[in-house]
C-alpha cells in the first residue's frame, strides 16, 4: 500500500505548474478569446518541447510512455490556469484511446501526437458538444454505438457558443458513408474507457480550479477593506473559504485513486471515477459559489478574473457525464445485492 | 503509487480477523455510560490487551505490536467490521498515550502506559472549565507548587467518562500571575485523591456520560507532571493534534455506519422513496465515508514516509463530524415516525441503534474543538487569511 506520488511525479508537477502559471496569465486567456480559433499553436509547440504532447504516447512511438497517475497532477495544474488548449483530452483521453484502437491508425498517429504535430481529440455519445473539434487533426468520435476516426476536413462542425469564452464547442456531423472503425461490444468498451478517462480529466481540473478560486479569494479578501479592516478578517468570510477547503481536501484522494484505477484498468474504475468526479466538481462548484460571494459585486463582473475559473468549473461539472450520470454509476454498485461496502472494502 | 495490500498486511488482517471472531463477546455489552457497562468494557480492554491488540501502534515493549499507520487502519477496519465494543479508554490510549510517548519521562511511560493498556487505569480528559470552553487558554483552575506537591483548586467540566474513570489528565494554571497560554501545566491526577468531587452530568440520552470535577486542595505529586512546569499548552496541543488528526476517529467507523445506512435504506425502500432526497443522501454518505477513508490512507502513507501533519488536519474533524451527523439524520428520515422510539419500546422494531447514534452525532461538531473554531484555524493557518 503506497498512496503517494513519487518524487519524480511531484517534481514534474512543480515544473509544469511553474511553466503554466508563468505562461498562461488571465490576460493571455482573454487575448485568446478574441482570436479565430481561440487556440495558440505557439503554446502547443511549447507543450511539445516539454514532452507534454507525448506524455502518454508509448516510448516506441516517440513519447514518454507515462500513465494516468503520472498525468493526473498535471491535469490539476491545467485546471489551475484554466488552460484552453486541448492538452487534457489529447493526452489523457485520445492518445490512450488510440492505443486501445491500435493497428495502422495508431501506428500512423501516435508519433505525430508525440511530437505535437497532431492534436487528437476524442468524444463519446455523452458529450453533446465536441470540444475543440475545429483544431482536431484527428477526431475520434463515438456516435450511436460506433466509433469514427475523422481527419480535419473530413467532417463538418458547427460552433455553439458557451458562456465560457475559453471553450470552443461544436456539433459534429459524421459524413454520410463514413466507415466506423469499431462497433458493437468493442465500441462500447472503448466508450466506457474513454468516459472514465474524460471524467477523470474533468475531476482533476476541477481540483485545480477550486484551488485557484480559493487563492484568488484569499488574496482579494486580504486587500479589500470595509469597516476599516480587511474583509478576510471577518469570520463569515473566513468560514465561506474554510468550507471550500474542507470539500477540496477530501476530493483529492478520490481523484488520485481514480487515476490509479484508470491506469491499472481496474474493474472498479467506473465507480472510482464517478466518485472522483462527483466529489471534485462539487468542491469546485462550492468554490465558485463562495468565491463570488466574498468578492461582492466585483465577482459579478466580466473584468475581474474570477469568472474565468468559475465558468470553467460550472461547465466541467456537466461534461463527460453530468452529476446524474455519475450518480447512476454509484447507485448501480452500492444498491446492488451483495455489494462490497463498509470497513475494509475500499481497496478490495 | 501502489494501492494494494502487501502479503504481510493481508496476513495481519487475517490474524486480527480470526482473533476477533474468537474473542468479541457474542452479547453486546451494556453502554459504558452505566456502571456495569463501564466494568464490562474495562474487562474487554484487558482481553484485548492479553491478545496484544490493545494499541497496535505502541512499541512491543509496552504491549503493542509496533505497527505502522496502515496496519493501524487495517486493525480498525477489522475491529469495526467485527462490531467489537467501543473503546472505553479511548482518551487514554489514543490521546494521552501518544502524548506520553512524546513528552513523558521513561519512568512515567513505564508507570502509566501498561496500566492504561490493560484497562486498569481508565483515563478522563480535563481541559474544559465553566469559563474555558472554546477559549481553552482561559483556564483558571490552579495548581500551586509546594515542595514536591502541586495543590490543585478549581473546577473542570464536561469530562467524558470521568464518573467511573481512574485518572484525569488536565491543564492547570501553575503561575498565578500568568495569562492565556503561558503558565499552564499538564498534570496527571488520580481521581480517588482526597479533595476531589466528581458530579455526574446526564447527557442527551439521560445517562451520565460526562462529569464535572471539583478540586479542593487536592495534593498531587510533582512526578505526575507531564512536560515542564508552564509548558502545558504545547503538550496539550500535541494531544489535540492526535485527537483531530488521525487517531480519534478512524474511517472504518463511518464506513460501517454508511454500510448500515445503505442496508436500512434498502430494507425501507418503499417508504423511503417518497422523499427523493433520501436516496441522494444515502449515496452521499457512501461517497463521503469512502473519501474520508481514501484521504486517511493517503495521509497515513505520507506520514510514514516522513511527512508531517499540518493545518489541513483541521479539515478532518469537520469532515467526519458533519458526515456522522448527516448519516444519522438520513437514518432518522428513513425511520420516520419510528425514529423517536427507544430501542426497547414495543413498537420499535427495526430501529436498531440509530437513535443513540443520532444523539451522539449532535456532539461531534462540539467536542474536540468546535467546528467553528476549526474553521477559524483552517482560514487562518491553512489558507493564511488575516486574523
Ligand atoms: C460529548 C462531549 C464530550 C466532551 N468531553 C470533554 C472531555 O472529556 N474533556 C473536556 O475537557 N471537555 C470535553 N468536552 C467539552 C468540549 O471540549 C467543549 O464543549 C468545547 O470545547 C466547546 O466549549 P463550550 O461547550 O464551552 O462552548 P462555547 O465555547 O461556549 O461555544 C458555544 C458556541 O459558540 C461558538 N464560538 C465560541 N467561540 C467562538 C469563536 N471564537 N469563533 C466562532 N465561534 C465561537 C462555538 O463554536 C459554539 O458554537 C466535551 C463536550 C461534549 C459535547
Amino acid at each position: 500500500m503506497d498512496f503517494t506520488f513519487s518524487e519524480d511525479q511531484l517534481l514534474f508537477q512543480d515544473s509544469v505548474r511553474g511553466f503554466l502559471v508563468n505562461e498562461i496569465s488571465p490576460e493571455r486567456l482573454r487575448a485568446g478569446w478574441e482570436t479565430d480559433t481561440g487556440r495558440d499553436p505557439a503554446l502547443w509547440q511549447q507543450f511539445a518541447e516539454l514532452g507534454l504532447t507525448g506524455i502518454t504516447v508509448p516510448e516506441e512511438h516517440g513519447g514518454l510512455g507515462m500513465d494516468a497517475v503520472d498525468f493526473v497532477l498535471l491535469a490539476q495544474e491545467c485546471g489551475y490556469v484554466a488552460l484552453a488548449e486541448p492538452l487534457v483530452n489529447h493526452a489523457l483521453v485520445a492518445v490512450p484511446l488510440l492505443q486501445d484502437i491500435g493497428g495502422e491508425l495508431a501506428a500512423r498517429w501516435l508519433p505525430l501526437a508525440a511530437t505535437g504535430e497532431a492534436r487528437i481529440i476524442a468524444a463519446v455519445e455523452q458529450n453533446l458538444m465536441v470540444e475543440d473539434a475545429h483544431v482536431a487533426d484527428l477526431l475520434l468520435l463515438e456516435r450511436e454505438g460506433q466509433w469514427f476516426a475523422l481527419e480535419q476536413g473530413q467532417f463538418s462542425c458547427e460552433r455553439s457558443e458557451s458562456i465560457d469564452p475559453g471553450r470552443r464547442l461544436y456539433t459534429v456531423t459524421v459524413p454520410a458513408g463514413a466507415a466506423p472503425i469499431a462497433d458493437g461490444e468493442r465500441a462500447s468498451a472503448l466508450r466506457s474507457a474513454s468516459l472514465n478517462r474524460g471524467a477523470l480529466g474533468c475531476a482533476a481540473q476541477a481540483l485545480g480550479l477550486a484551488q485557484r478560486m480559493i487563492d484568488l479569494s484569499v488574496q482579494y479578501t486580504a486587500e479589500r477593506k470595509q469597516f476599516g479592516k480587511a474583509i478576510g478578517s471577518f469570520q463569515a468570510v473566513k468560514h465561506h473559504m474554510a468550507n471550500v477547503a474542507v470539500r477540496l481536501e477530501y476530493a483529492k484522494a478520490p481523484v488520485h485513486r481514480a487515476a490509479y484505477a484508470v491506469a491499472e484498468d481496474a474493474a472498479g474504475a467506473a465507480l472510482a471515477v464517478a466518485q472522483a468526479k462527483l466529489m471534485a466538481c462539487e468542491a469546485a462548484n462550492l468554490a465558485a459559489k463562495n468565491s463570488i460571494q466574498v468578492h461582492g459585486a466585483m465577482g459579478y463582473t466580466w473584468e475581474v478574473d474570477l469568472h474565468i475559473f468559475m465558468k470553467k468549473a460550472w461547465a466541467l461539472a456537466n461534461t463527460w457525464g453530468d452529476a446524474g450520470w455519475h450518480k447512476q454509476q454509484v447507485a448501480a454498485v452500492i444498491f446492488a445485492d451483495g455489494a462490497a461496502l463498509g470497513a475494509g472494502a475500499t481497496f478490495q | 503509487m501502489q494501492l494494494a495490500f502487501t502479503e504481510q498486511q493481508q496476513a495481519f488482517r487475517a490474524e486480527i480477523r480470526s482473533w476477533l471472531q474468537a474473542n468479541v463477546p457474542a452479547q453486546t455489552l451494556q453502554t459504558f455510560d452505566t456502571e456495569e457497562g463501564f466494568q464490562q468494557h474495562r474487562e474487554w480492554e484487558a482481553t484485548l490487551n492479553q491478545g496484544r491488540w490493545g494499541m497496535v501502534t505502541w512499541p512491543e515493549a509496552l504491549g503493542g505490536r509496533g505497527c505502522d499507520l496502515i496496519e493501524w487502519l487495517i486493525f480498525e477496519e477489522e475491529y469495526y467490521r467485527a462490531k467489537a465494543p467501543l473503546r472505553v479508554n479511548q482518551n487514554g490510549i489514543f490521546l494521552l498515550g501518544p502524548t506520553l510517548m512524546e513528552y513523558g519521562t521513561e519512568e512515567q511511560k513505564a508507570r502509566f502506559l501498561p496500566a492504561m493498556a490493560e484497562g486498569r487505569d481508565v483515563w478522563a480528559q480535563g481541559w474544559s472549565e465553566p469559563g474555558a470552553g472554546s477559549d481553552m487558554a482561559a483556564i483558571r483552575s490552579t495548581a500551586q507548587l509546594q515542595g514536591d506537591k502541586y495543590i490543585i483548586n478549581g473546577q473542570k467540566t464536561w469530562s467524558t467518562r470521568a464518573v467511573w474513570a481512574d485518572w484525569l489528565f488536565g491543564m492547570f494554571r501553575t503561575d498565578p500571575d500568568s495569562e492565556r497560554h503561558r503558565g499552564l501545566t499538564f498534570i496527571l491526577v488520580p481521581l480517588n485523591t482526597p479533595g476531589i468531587t466528581v458530579r455526574p452530568i446526564p447527557q442527551l440520552d439521560g445517562l451520565p456520560g460526562f462529569a464535572e470535577i471539583f478540586f479542593d486542595n487536592v495534593e498531587v505529586d510533582v512526578s505526575n507532571r507531564l512536560g515542564d512546569d508552564g509548558a502545558g499548552w504545547a503538550v496539550a496541543m500535541a494531544t489535540a493534534g492526535f485527537e483531530r488528526g488521525l487517531m480519534l476517529r478512524s474511517p472504518a467507523r463511518f464506513q460501517e455506519t454508511a454500510r448500515r445506512l445503505v442496508e436500512l435504506y434498502r430494507a425501507n425502500e418503499a417508504s423511503a422513496s417518497h422523499d427523493p432526497q433520501i436516496r441522494d443522501a444515502v449515496m452521499r454518505a457512501y461517497l463521503d465515508a469512502e473519501s474520508y477513508c481514501l484521504s486517511t490512507y493517503q495521509t497515513a502513507c505520507r506520514l510514514s514516509q516522513g511527512g508531517k501533519i499540518g493545518a489541513e488536519s483541521s479539515t478532518n474533524k469537520i469532515f467526519w463530524s458533519e458526515l456522522d451527523q448527516n448519516m444519522h439524520a438520513t437514518a432518522m428520515s428513513i425511520l420516520g415516525a419510528r425514529a423517536e422510539l427507544l430501542p426497547h419500546a414495543p413498537a420499535a422494531e427495526g430501529v436498531g441503534t440509530w437513535l443513540d447514534g443520532w444523539l451522539f452525532s449532535q456532539s461531534g461538531p462540539i467536542y474536540a474543538g468546535t467546528n467553528e473554531i476549526q474553521r477559524n484555524i483552517i482560514a487562518e493557518r491553512m489558507l493564511g487569511m488575516p486574523r
